[in-house]
């Protein structure tokens, strides 16, 4: 099993929770918008602690109300993807693909940067700011930056729907070869049934 | 008409110096300050951010006094320094340095809390998923964003205290070489018929030093901005 994860959080007058486990290859999260998937996303990823549950990827606790663990954000190793690229703003393309590859440890990289660019087709950006990217190119150099912190699983949020048409087939395309040739276990979060129905092995419902 | 005299840059070196080492020294304390009330909740914070602004509403003469109660010879605060350190404030240009940072400080923190608030924490977020610790996030993303606020505070910080006059003069007096800081100066000299060359040569180089400072303060938020555009004025 890839992913074990059964939450719950309380938020505002709102109770999110999951509950669910799934295998590898690419599992979505679906529902519609403010059901609280991004939520899910955070708890996964550290960023919000939920009021009790336990939270496994690939046999490893990384959270667990009842015997008191919460794994730090930062050890946790989730290459997450935003809904809004979320590129720092006063790095350059280069030093943001390779902010995470930095922190890493040389044991828990599997990739280095002229794979990711390769893989991205990204090379002729290395040099730009953030500021002067399109939504398509600001995504493949959050997916690039993601990979090479040397992530065990990939948490991603709604990554197509900042894009036009065109590039959402584009980036789609990259999404299904990090999932065929990679083989890491992607967490994706989508309101939009087609894709869906194109990427994901497995579909959890949330607030459906 | 234009020959400044060895006085008049006795005056200009003692203003540089007082503003520049009581910028220096407030810079971390701003800072903190700045940090606190953009990002932790407590209680008590509105009297905290009441305490940091009450010089900017203040009488200066009201907060030269208080410090002169607080510092002078014998204040609690004064005595403190003095037995601990050595350090004296009265008729010195200690005592300047002193008056011009409580004067700047609500600037300063103004525009350095405003900074801190505008970094986008979801990028702090996204730096942690990417394995740096909350230290290293701090340094690599939230102090580089926001430092042309930083900068601007600094600045705003110092010509403020170039300019300093009411608690300066009301704590230590006017005292050549200790505490005669340009506007000091200027208002010394306006009490001298017939120097009104003075007065005049003494307020071109106050704008030119005022001007200079938010110049150099844009330049150096331009280049810290990294083709994000960032301003200071």
């Amino acid at each position: 099993m890839s992913f074990e994860i059964a939450v719950e959080r309380r938020l505002g007058d709102a109770i999110i929770c999951a509950d669910f486990t799934s295998g590898a290859g690419l599992t979505a999260l679906f529902g519609p918008s403010g059901a609280g998937k991004t939520s899910i996303l955070n708890m996964v990823a550290g960023l919000l602690r939920p009021d009790r549950g336990r939270i496994a990827i690939g046999g490893e606790l990384l959270f667990d109300s009842a015997a008191g663990i919460a794994m730090p954000v930062e050890a946790r190793r989730a290459g997450y993807v935003f809904q809004d690229g979320r590129l720092f703003l006063h790095k350059r393309v280069r030093d943001n693909l390779l902010y995470g590859w930095n922190r890493a440890l040389p044991a828990n990289r599997w990739m280095n940067l002229d794979d990711a660019v390769a893989f991205l087709g990204i090379g002729h950006l290395l040099d730009r700011w953030p500021r002067t990217l399109s939504g398509g190119e600001a995504q493949r150099v959050a997916i690039g930056r993601a990979l090479l912190s040397g992530p065990r699983f990939l948490l991603m949020d709604e990554p197509l729907s900042s894009l036009d048409a065109a590039r959402r087939e584009e980036i789609m395309g990259v999404i299904e070869r990090l999932r065929d040739e990679l083989a890491l276990p992607i967490l994706y979060v989508s309101h939009d049934r087609s894709e869906v129905e194109r990427l994901a092995g497995q579909v959890v419902p949330v607030g459906l | 008409m234009f020959a400044i005299s060895g006085e008049e840059w006795e005056v200009i070196s003692l203003s540089l110096k007082v503003s520049g080492v009581a910028i220096g020294l407030t810079l971390p304390i701003a800072f903190a300050l700045a940090w606190i009330l953009a990002r932790v909740r407590f209680p008590g914070k509105v009297l905290l951010d009441a305490l940091v602004h009450l010089p900017l509403v203040l009488p200066p003469v009201v907060t030269g006094w208080l410090l002169l109660l607080a510092f002078g010879n014998n204040g609690p605060a004064g005595r403190w320094l003095a037995e601990w350190f050595g350090i004296t404030f009265m008729f010195r240009w200690t005592g300047a340095a002193l008056a011009a940072a409580v004067m700047a400080l609500p600037l300063m923190v103004r525009a350095m809390r405003i900074s801190i608030e505008a970094v986008d924490r979801r990028l702090e977020d996204a730096a942690r998923t990417l394995g740096a610790s909350p230290t290293r996030t701090f340094f690599s993303i939230t102090l580089p964003l926001a430092i042309p606020g930083l900068l601007a505070g600094a600045v705003l910080g110092f010509a403020r205290s170039i300019g300093e006059f009411g608690a300066t003069i009301t704590f230590v007096s006017n005292i050549p070489g200790e505490t005669r800081t340009l506007p000091l100066a200027i208002y010394g000299a306006l009490q001298v018929p017939g120097s009104e060359a003075v007065v005049t040569r003494l307020s071109i180089i106050a704008v030119a030093l005022s001007l200079l400072a938010l110049v150099a303060s844009e330049l150096l938020a331009r280049r810290a901005g990294h083709g994000r555009g960032g301003h200071v004025i």
